[in-house]
């Protein structure tokens, strides 16, 4: 079976590599957050926005990173429909899950899934979004995350995850923990059984997400300044009573202290995973040594 | 209960105690004849016991699993195991102490147990951080693990901690994959794995010994995706009401075995593990060999595919009613290479 006569059974979703225009009005100024330079977000957008200036990465939105990243910015999209329930009865969850599908209408929740290609190669991706509450693992992130796992296993294809995540959902308490679980157990069949799998971190993945599979890729990269770690900085400041230095759990420290393998800017991303994927593209025909 | 350590909600019953102390001393002191007045206070007693200890709320078990004197995970070793061989360091960095582990025998039968160790005193603590594991401890234990599964032996984990040591040494060094790590490659065991609640099940650190085929608590353990004075600093800005975050977010062994995240509870007795560890270490090992059992005759590939359904199942949502997606338009497949064959 191919993979072209999968999706031929589905529709096929664009989706749209630049935010809906009713999200951000004409001409509207974008001023960074690092180095205060005020530009376009015409020119910002241009510039994946990347500011042009001091080269900080803004963070996006799953499918303004779908957008980038896939080829023609096309997914075919797993389980858009599943969303989240309460099931602590916990105080004001409902209310402020209402309130984050208010806030990205192109979102359920914090993740979204599917099949699409980068550089032709066909991939299973999942990419997190900040937006919708912190990017935060309740049990649809770690559902999700899961099916894309087992469809990755199942159809033989690589695995891609761009993680955002400020940690577990608090709200589902002990079930968002246990996501945590449920993600590493699909990685270790899938993995174990060969698969691969390319993690991005992206600015920020703190908490349960760092501490589960988006730690377990087979290339663990991330994007410039990224902020990556367990625990949050004022936790640890507190904690050993000291101030810790500004570039604390950023990617460039994180690889530097040997946990990332590759730091890997935003207009290089795309070719870098083409490259990946390729170097796991097994070729026929090819004479060995020589 | 001469020296121990009274909650706050445990006043009522002390302050009747301290009565009844009294009463008995003013009579032999005195040579008094208080005896009925004695036995109607201890009647009492007893009566208030029952209610108090029988309807505790969350808050209150929260506050009996942190107990100082609530036995660890070496007094569990100590009185549930026999043989206990203790084994140290990660191979790789250091000996992180708020982690124990090693051999031991149960009833008979070679296993390897680790857990989480808090200190018994303030030095003791120190040298164990208080029982938060830096990531050469979540290293030794999987480390033990690995060593378990290449001999074939089962896996007992304890679980006892606040949560991952918090500090940028162990950030530098690798917390979260640390902990990812021991999720996932617990997962793959071919050994039955069963793991206890003790105490305090605090997060991706207590979870890093938590991939188990069985998972139990102590009656009077609690077990959470962030602490509750965590969830009240964030949701209250106000770390002092943990008390009303506990009862919110589910955190006792009854809560926890209705959503399916544990399939037992260890019964402790009247007033906590910390009255009486022979008794509690008692129903532990009878809970833990009956589980045990059950995973012994399973092959590898039963018990990885168990571990595997277990964790599986675990998470509730839905599915929206409206099915359409507005901010996408719909056009063909694209064109997949060659290399797209499956
Ligand atoms: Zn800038």
């Amino acid at each position: 079976m191919q993979i072209k006569d999968l999706f031929s059974k589905k529709k096929y979703a664009t989706i749209p590599s630049e935010r809906p225009k009713r999200d951000i009005p004409e001409g509207l100024m974008n001023k960074c957050s690092k180095c205060g330079t005020i530009q376009y977000s015409k020119e910002l957008d241009k510039n994946l926005k990347v500011c042009s200036s001091c080269g900080h990465h803004y963070r996006l939105s799953a499918f303004e990173r779908i957008g980038m990243t896939l080829d023609d910015g096309r997914l075919y999209e797993y389980d858009a429909d599943m969303e989240s329930v309460d099931p602590l009865e916990f105080p004001g969850y409902k209310g402020k899950l209402e309130q984050q599908r208010q806030k990205n209408p192109n979102l359920r929740e914090a993740v979204v899934t599917g099949e699409g290609t980068i550089g032709g190669h066909p991939v299973v991706v999942a990419v997190m979004s900040f937006d919708f509450f912190s990017g935060s693992m309740g049990s649809v992130v770690g559902e999700k995350i899961t099916r894309a796992i087992e469809a990755a296993h199942e159809k033989k294809l690589p695995l891609l995850i761009f993680s955002t995540s400020g940690g577990a959902r608090m709200q589902e308490s002990i079930l968002s923990l246990m996501q945590m679980a449920k993600t590493s157990a699909a990685l270790s069949m899938f993995q174990g059984a060969g698969g691969l799998f390319i993690s991005v971190f992206t600015d920020p993945t703190m908490g349960g997400v760092s501490a589960s599979f988006a730690s377990l890729g087979d290339y663990n990269l991330a994007e410039p300044g990224a902020l990556v770690g367990f625990a949050g900085r004022i936790v640890i400041e507190q904690t050993i009573r000291q101030k810790l230095p500004d570039n604390f759990q950023t990617a460039e420290f994180n690889m530097q202290h040997g946990q990332l393998d590759l730091v890997v800017h935003r207009k290089d991303m795309k070719t870098t995973l083409g490259k990946l994927l390729d170097m796991h593209t097994v070729r026929e025909g090819l004479s060995h040594g020589g | 209960m001469a020296g121990e350590q009274m909650l706050p909600f445990e006043k009522p019953i002390s302050d009747l105690r301290e009565k009844i102390a009294t009463l008995k001393t003013l009579a032999e002191s005195n040579g008094m004849d208080f005896s009925e007045e004695i036995a109607r206070l201890e009647e009492k007693c007893k009566n208030m016991e029952e209610e108090l200890y029988n309807e505790m709320t969350p808050a209150q078990k929260m506050h009996i699993a942190r107990l100082h004197q609530r036995p660890t995970s070496l007094d569990f070793i100590q009185a549930v195991f026999t043989d206990f061989i203790e084994l140290h360091g990660d191979r790789l960095y250091a000996d992180d102490l708020a982690i124990v582990g090693g051999l031991a025998k149960l009833n008979g039968l070679p296993v390897t147990v680790i857990g989480h160790q808090r200190g018994k005193d303030t030095k003791d603590n120190i040298a164990r951080f208080f029982g938060s594991p830096h990531p050469e401890g979540f290293r030794k234990a999987l480390r033990l693990m690995q060593q378990a599964n290449k001999f074939n032996r089962p896996i007992i984990t304890l679980i006892d901690t606040k949560g991952a040591y918090p500090g940028n040494t162990a950030e530098e060094r690798g917390q979260s994959e640390a902990i990812a790590r021991n999720l996932r490659e617990m997962a793959g065991f071919g050994v039955p794995i069963v793991c206890i609640v003790i105490g305090e099940g605090g997060s991706g650190g207590a979870l890093a010994l938590g991939v188990g085929n069985r998972v139990l608590m102590l009656e009077n353990a609690i077990y959470s995706a962030i602490s509750p004075n965590g969830a009240a600093s964030i949701l209250w800005k106000d770390a002092t009401k943990a008390d009303i975050a506990a009862e919110a977010m589910k955190i006792t062994a009854k809560d926890l075995l209705e959503f399916e995240v544990i399939e037992d509870i260890v019964e402790e007795p009247q007033g906590g593990a910390h009255r009486d560890l022979a008794f509690t270490a008692e129903r532990l090992k009878e809970k833990l060999w009956k589980h045990l059992a059950e995973l012994l005759p399973m092959t590898a590939e039963q018990l990885i595919e168990d571990r595997y359904h277990k964790f599986r199942k675990i998470g509730q949502f839905q599915i929206a009613q409206t099915a359409s997606q507005e901010a996408e338009e719909v056009t063909e497949a694209p064109e997949m290479t060659e290399s797209a064959k499956v």
